[in-house]
């Protein structure tokens, strides 16, 4: 009896572990007769972790050398091969990963998902030129990131494009960082290397909706200068903004400007701003009501924003995988007639009850009501602060690189006509 | 003489580097962590030993890794991955291989004469080089380069053999894509980042499989 219990015990044993372990072992391990040595599987090992350190150095090296380029010796070529240096070894040689627009979306992670680990190094490429902006101005984006360096080499014939045009195109970018931000937050996606368009051109190979739009960046680049700093780029909301309280930041002249106008039409991204004079007591009047007019209407602006953004919370869901395999298991006619999609196959052979994948489905939309409104009150407060930009225009008597847009190429330096009284190196 | 521009701006200065500051602080302090649950900052943890995540403190890094075991063979690894062809391939285990002449992942299902012929092979690359042992063993190996980790051998050899060809991410091959662009469409999530020290999760017989000293560093 106790025998047939012990057989018994095995076989509940062996069926569980045949039944768990995806590998059964139906054939025996062979007994070879002759001298064969059975290899052994070649694992080959990752990159070497001392280079990931290595990387950092580089950033920090690149960062210092190109803003001691731009402020000290106001070189537009010493920063022009300097940024060719960066897309070499960003670009080319590290293929463009990990970057400080795509760590956005590791540090968003690491601060809501607390299983998520985050390595030193993604944190030095996120905070490092944020640090160089808060006190020098964006110089990262002249010399030292390769997204902007090779929009730079084409930018053969860049058209201005008036600022009523910059404004408005300039507000995708925040819409894009929201967005980014909210799916990362969600632990969704990260769209910002789901859709960078310039990996594909490191790695020699793109699908083909990405290699359109490639494509057509780079050749609206020769026209719009940086398209994709201007108008895209989700971490350049953020240097933009620290930029404005930079502490020192390349001015176009090295002494007072003249007002000759020479530098005008030199910046290939409208980030000179012209002089605004003309000071009246009129002007004072129509600037107090602009100001009231302004605060009452930002938070209209965030609340309307808040609320659209909560409506869009299921549509803005709709990619996160958990719904969306939620959504094919609750309806199950949406796939009649065609082969099984995988995400069923996998859900079934993974064996996870329905009810569990429901109730994180859910708590997913939850999610995504609270980030539509925050993300939707931004917008609208991003919205509101531009109108207000634009109505309380500031008085500037001379010819200065807007802190904000500049990106500290140094083109407009060489056209300025004064010569710095104590001569830097030539 | 610092006048009010320049005082609001010194002011609004000071507080960003403040908040970048904290943020870092907070950011190391997760990162220190290791990615862990328990709630101790990872060294002082009373269950350090046997903790996976006891590498992630060790090796400071991570790389993507795929479950062989929650992989269904969808087909994606081939066609999704940055690279091409892609860094997914496909490992043989040898220890679990039954050296089978009618090899479940070698060739097509009813195959009737087991030569080497193209058409026999299930391998759209004939990427599986077959090799007489001894009566009645053959020895299967991948020839790498022609692997495009599609995943059809891997299925056979599961369906019918002993499950000893397994998909892998070739970490010499692989970019390390900050988000792995397979990982995002696999339909049953079996990507996740692990610490860079052990990186592969190849499984024999329920056992995991030790890294190749000769091959592997760590
Ligand atoms: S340094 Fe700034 S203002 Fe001057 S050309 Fe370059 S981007 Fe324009
Ligand atoms: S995408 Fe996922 S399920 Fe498909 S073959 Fe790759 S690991 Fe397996
Ligand atoms: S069948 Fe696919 S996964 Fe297997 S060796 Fe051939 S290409 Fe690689
Ligand atoms: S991380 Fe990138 S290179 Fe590596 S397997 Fe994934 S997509 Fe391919």
């Amino acid at each position: 009896m106790k025998e047939r219990m012990k057989k018994l015990c095995w076989i509940l044993l062996f069926t569980l572990v045949v039944v768990n372990g995806f590998a059964v072992q139906r054939f025996p391990k062979p007994e070879f007769e002759t001298a064969y040595l059975q290899p052994q599987t070649h694992q080959p090992p990752p990159r070497a972790e001392l280079l990931a350190v290595t990387d950092v150095v580089v950033l920090f090296l690149a960062l210092a050398v190109t803003t001691w380029l731009v402020l000290k010796r106001r070189s537009r070529m010493g920063v022009f091969f300097m940024s060719l240096a960066s897309l070499a070894y960003f670009g080319f040689y590290r293929q463009g990963c990990v970057c400080s627009i795509g760590a956005i979306q590791n540090v968003t992670l690491a601060l809501f998902d607390h299983s998520f680990f985050i390595p030193l190094t993604v944190i030095a490429f996120f905070i490092l030129p944020l640090i160089f902006t808060l006190f020098f101005g964006r110089t990262f984006c002249a010399g030292v990131c390769p997204f902007g360096a090779l929009q730079d080499l084409v930018a053969f014939r860049p058209v201005k494009l008036g600022s009523r045009l910059n404004a408005v195109l300039g507000m995708i970018p925040y819409v894009y960082l929201g967005l980014a931000v909210l799916y990362a937050a969600t632990g969704t996606d990260f769209i910002i290397c789901r859709y960078d368009p310039f990996v594909g051109i490191f790695r020699f190979g793109a699908s083909f909706g990405m290699f359109i739009f490639t494509g057509t960046l780079l050749l609206s680049g020769i026209f719009i200068a940086r398209p994709y700093c201007r108008f895209l780029c989700p971490y350049g909301v953020l240097l933009n903004r620290t930029s404005r309280f930079s502490r020192k930041h390349l001015t176009i002249t090295p002494a007072a400007c003249i007002q000759c106008r020479l530098c005008e039409n030199s910046c290939p991204y409208d980030a000179i701003d012209i002089p605004v004079t003309g000071k009246n007591p009129m002007d004072k009047q129509r600037r107090m009501r602009n100001l009231i007019f302004i605060i009452l209407l930002v938070p209209v602006l965030v609340g309307i924003g808040g609320w659209t953004g909560a409506r869009l919370h299921e549509t803005l869901a709709g990619v996160n995988p958990k719904v969306r395999l939620a959504s094919l298991v609750m309806h199950p006619e949406s796939y009649a007639g065609m082969a099984e999609p995988f995400e069923i196959t996998a859900f079934r052979s993974a064996g996870k009850p329905v009810a569990q994948l429901y109730a994180e489905a859910s708590s997913v939309l939850g999610q995504f009501y609270t980030g539509g409104w925050i993300l939707g009150g931004f917008l609208g407060l991003v919205f509101g602060l531009v109108i207000a930009g634009r109505m309380l225009a500031r008085y500037n008597p001379d010819y200065v690189p807007n802190k904000g847009n500049c990106f500290s190429c140094g083109r407009c330096v060489d056209y300025c006509p004064v010569k710095a009284t104590t001569n830097p190196p030539s | 003489m610092l006048n009010r521009r320049d005082f609001i701006q010194t002011l609004v200065r000071g507080s960003i580097l403040a908040g970048l500051t904290l943020l870092t602080g907070a950011l190391v302090y997760r990162s220190r962590k290791g990615g862990c649950e328990s709630g101790f900052a990872c060294g002082s943890c009373p269950k350090s030993d046997g903790c996976n995540l006891a590498e992630a403190k060790a090796f400071r890094q991570t790389v993507w890794q795929l479950d062989p075991a929650k992989c269904i063979q969808c087909g994606r690894c081939a066609t999704n991955c940055v690279m091409s062809p892609s860094a997914v391939k496909c490992f043989h285990v040898y220890a679990m291989c039954g050296y089978c002449d009618l090899c479940g992942g070698y060739f097509k299902p009813e195959t009737k004469d087991l030569t080497t012929a193209a058409e026999h092979q299930l391998c759209p690359t004939n990427a599986i080089k077959r090799k007489f042992v001894e009566d009645p063993f053959f020895e299967y190996s991948i020839d790498k380069p022609l692997c495009i980790g599609c995943g059809k051998c891997v299925k056979g050899c599961g369906a019918f053999g002993n499950g000893s060809l397994q998909l892998q991410i070739d970490h010499h091959l692989c970019q390390n894509c900050n988000e792995c662009s397979i990982a995002r469409s696999c339909p049953s999530e079996a990507f996740s980042r692990v610490p860079a020290g052990k990186p592969y999760l190849l499984k024999s017989f329920g056992k995991e499989l030790l890294p190749d000293k000769k091959t592997t560093s760590g």
